[in-house]
């Protein structure tokens, strides 16, 4: 037996054994896994597109009802301060990276419920479950990021060419925290159903939590470092500032929705690999 | 020395039972749970014991790289947990086991197909959850979807399909995996006898190109013709584990086979099950009974006794150049004998017939055996696989001699042999042997 596993040109063994409390991310498993990640990112799309009546408009009509409603209500009857831009805009930007976000945190924290019959019957990385819904956002969010420029160009608006690509690191950040969030979610719901009612609930407090229907500017100096632990207080202001203007978010606010967004990734995922061996026995 | 492609030592995996609560808690029980255990309330730690199940209990063995290797056992006996602990898709609970190469598994025919899906997608989807390369699945995609005889609808969603066709395109996609281990939960029970075959022959060429293979079946005619090694569990043990001829014999003559009273309705589709369908239908059998001395039907021969077959059957239009034939089997399908009729030298017309087959001395040692039976025209007529099940039962010799009693050691069947006495050898025969 010893000697089979020195045979000269053999490469090492994979070895199964119980596992350890602690374990990392497993990053190069990703990488080699990461067609499969494209490739449930296009099934989901695919899916939903067929599925579905009305398919690739899902992802224009949303952030256009959000910014109708926000807009009737808190521009209109509550008229608030929307740092003297139309308050319409300023919706929609929010509305956008927000419905983003939250789309993704609620695919992801499906994801491996919904995965069921997959994870019990074959062996892959099973982070790729949860992260395959940020993937597939992403086209949702090219064509709602279209029709914000579409009507920031009917209310004359236009983005400045030297700061729309700022969305990139913002829209980074975004993922980071639903990645973070998502995996966390997903690993939670395997265990505890419950969260599927949850998630819903806790996504439209976290919506009032952001700058999505206000301006932050209406905070400043109140409880301003608390405010922006919550990593979508920065993600939404500093993208509502790439693409409509107005003051830029400070570095430390951004700085430290960063870290708070950081610290979600990875509590989230480590729960997730600390949990995940016993997806395909629960689930 | 021959290289392992799989090493598994002491491997084991502990499932709790009686779950529901325990596992898919909801988060009111979880924290319930957590408050009661803050204040040393938790339920006594015994019960947690009780309440668990080792799916497998510390097994061990080796796979040589090349080899087949069947696993067999009852329900519940191990094999899929095994298969999912060697896929990684659970992790043991105690144990380890090693493996040099890649690893493809196929649990469950179809995994991950989606019905909304056209042929097309779900086969470059399912080729990359089995762990194919994008450049790999296009490379094979003519071929895949050959095999599977669905290019007319390879452009129309799955959920169209027939279950034959799905079955087909979803199986076709798994056999083209090219890992250097493959793992296989019983999936050649599905599909149509001929599309069975030809999984067995794409089976049996992906061992010839020297992967290893870990099979799990209940086809025991599968397990016989593929694998050379077998590992038969039983309660997530090691009941058997060597060469194929041996184990299975064992497992079949341990697992036990429902026997009828010698005597079955050939009409009852059930009965009928795996008959083929493309023979004419001009005469249909309707009975089978085997009968003892007295003429009754029984389902027990004892060894070295006359074996009676009676078959009916009705003719239903004329045939010419009849005939039956009756073939004796073993329960995992080798043909052990066969008895022919002859030709009828008449056209046999319309109506009702019986006829009878006897063996006077029939030559099966202890075990159990089928009758198939077939009536054949100018074409076939009818066939019937698995007509009758019986039972040889040992003589009173083999009580008398427990040497020669059990097992199928020593072959299917008993034939007169005449041997000398034993006598020393002259030196003229010795002489003869070295002139040789």
């Amino acid at each position: 037996m010893e000697a089979s596993n020195v045979t000269i040109g053999r490469v090492e063994p994979v070895v199964i054994r119980p596992p350890s409390r602690w374990t990392g991310i497993g990053a190069a498993e990703l990488w080699r896994f990461r067609e499969l990640l494209f490739f449930f990112a296009w099934r989901d799309l695919k899916v939903r597109y067929k599925q579905t009546f009305l398919g690739v408009t899902w992802a224009v009509l949303q952030p256009v009802m959000y910014m109708v409603v926000f807009t009737l209500f808190f521009g209109r009857i509550a008229d608030l301060y929307s740092e003297g831009k139309p308050y319409a805009l300023l919706a929609l930007s929010g509305s956008v990276i927000w419905l983003f976000f939250a789309n993704a945190v609620a695919l992801s924290a499906g994801s491996l419920v919904g995965n069921a019959s997959l994870i019990t019957k074959i062996y892959f990385p099973r982070l790729l479950a949860p992260l395959a819904p940020l993937i597939a956002g992403l086209v949702d969010l090219a064509l709602s990021f279209a029709v914000l420029l579409a009507v920031m160009a009917a209310y004359g608006e236009y983005p400045a060419p030297g700061r729309i690509w700022v969305v990139i690191p913002f829209l980074v950040l975004a993922m980071v925290t639903a990645a973070g969030v998502g995996s966390w979610l997903a690993a939670l719901n395997v265990k505890y159903r419950d969260v599927r009612y949850v998630v819903p609930f806790m996504l439209q407090l976290w919506l009032f939590a952001s700058p999505v229907v206000y301006s932050s500017e209406l905070l400043e100096g109140r409880l301003e470092t608390l405010y922006y632990l919550n990593p979508m207080a920065g993600v939404v202001e500093g993208f509502r500032w790439a693409t409509l203007g107005g003051v830029p978010p400070s570095y430390g606010s951004v700085g430290l929705s960063a870290l708070a967004a950081a610290v979600m990734l990875v509590l989230g995922v480590l729960y997730f690999r600390r949990t995940e061996r016993t997806f395909a026995d629960i689930v | 020395m021959s290289r392992h492609s799989i090493e598994v030592r002491e491997l084991a995996k502990r499932y709790r039972l009686g779950e529901g609560d325990a596992l898919h808690g909801s988060l009111r029980e979880a924290i319930v749970g957590a408050a009661a255990s803050v204040l040393h309330l938790a339920r006594g730690r015994g019960r947690q014991e009780a309440d668990t199940i080792w799916a497998l209990d510390h097994v061990s063995f080796d796979v040589e790289q090349g080899e087949v290797l069947g696993i067999v056992g009852r329900n519940g006996a191990g094999k899929t947990t095994l298969l999912k602990l060697l896929s990684g898709i659970t992790d043991p609970t105690d144990g380890e086991a090693r493996i040099w190469g890649r690893v493809g598994s196929l649990l469950e025919v179809g995994t991950g197909f989606h019905p909304d899906l056209t042929g097309r997608e779900n086969i470059l989807l399912n080729g990359a959850i089995l762990g194919m390369r994008r450049r790999e699945i296009e490379q094979k995609f003519d071929e895949i979807v050959e095999f599977a005889e669905v290019e007319r609808f390879i452009d129309t969603p799955v959920k169209r399909y027939s279950s034959g066709m799905y079955l087909r395109l979803a199986f076709s996609v798994a056999a083209h995996l090219e890992p250097e281990i493959l793992i296989v939960d019983e999936v050649l029970a599905v599909g149509d006898a001929s599309f069975q075959r030809k999984c067995l022959g794409r089976m049996g060429e992906v061992s010839g190109e020297g992967r290893t293979v870990l099979l799990v079946s209940h086809n025991m005619a599968a397990i016989r013709s593929l694998t050379s090694q077998v590992l038969w569990l039983e309660k997530g043990r090691v009941e058997r584990f060597g060469p194929t001829a041996e184990v299975v014999g064992d497992y079949l003559a341990a697992a036990g086979e429902p026997i009828g009273d010698g005597l079955v309705d050939l009409r009852d589709d059930e009965v009928r099950h795996g008959a083929p369908k493309w023979t004419a239908q001009e005469v249909r059998f309707e009975s089978v009974a085997l009968l003892d001395a007295e003429g009754r039907a029984t389902s027990r021969v004892p060894e070295r006794a006359p074996l009676r077959i009676e078959i009916a059957f009705q003719v239903r239009e004329a045939v010419r150049f009849f005939e039956v034939a009756a073939r004796i089997k073993t329960t995992d399908g080798t043909r052990v004998f066969s008895c022919y009729s002859g030709q009828t030298d008449e056209r046999l017309e319309q109506g009702r017939y019986v006829v009878t087959c006897t063996v006077p001395q029939q030559p099966l040692r202890p075990g159990i055996y089928r009758v198939e039976l077939g009536a054949m025209g100018i074409d076939h007529q009818d066939i019937v696989p698995e007509a009758l099940t019986f039972e040889v039962e040992a003589g009173h010799q083999e009580e008398e001699n427990p040497r020669y009693a059990e097992g199928r050691g020593h072959g299917l069947v008993r034939v007169e042999a005449d041997w000398t006495e034993i006598e020393p050898a002259s030196e003229a025969f010795g002489e003869r042997l070295l002139a040789r």
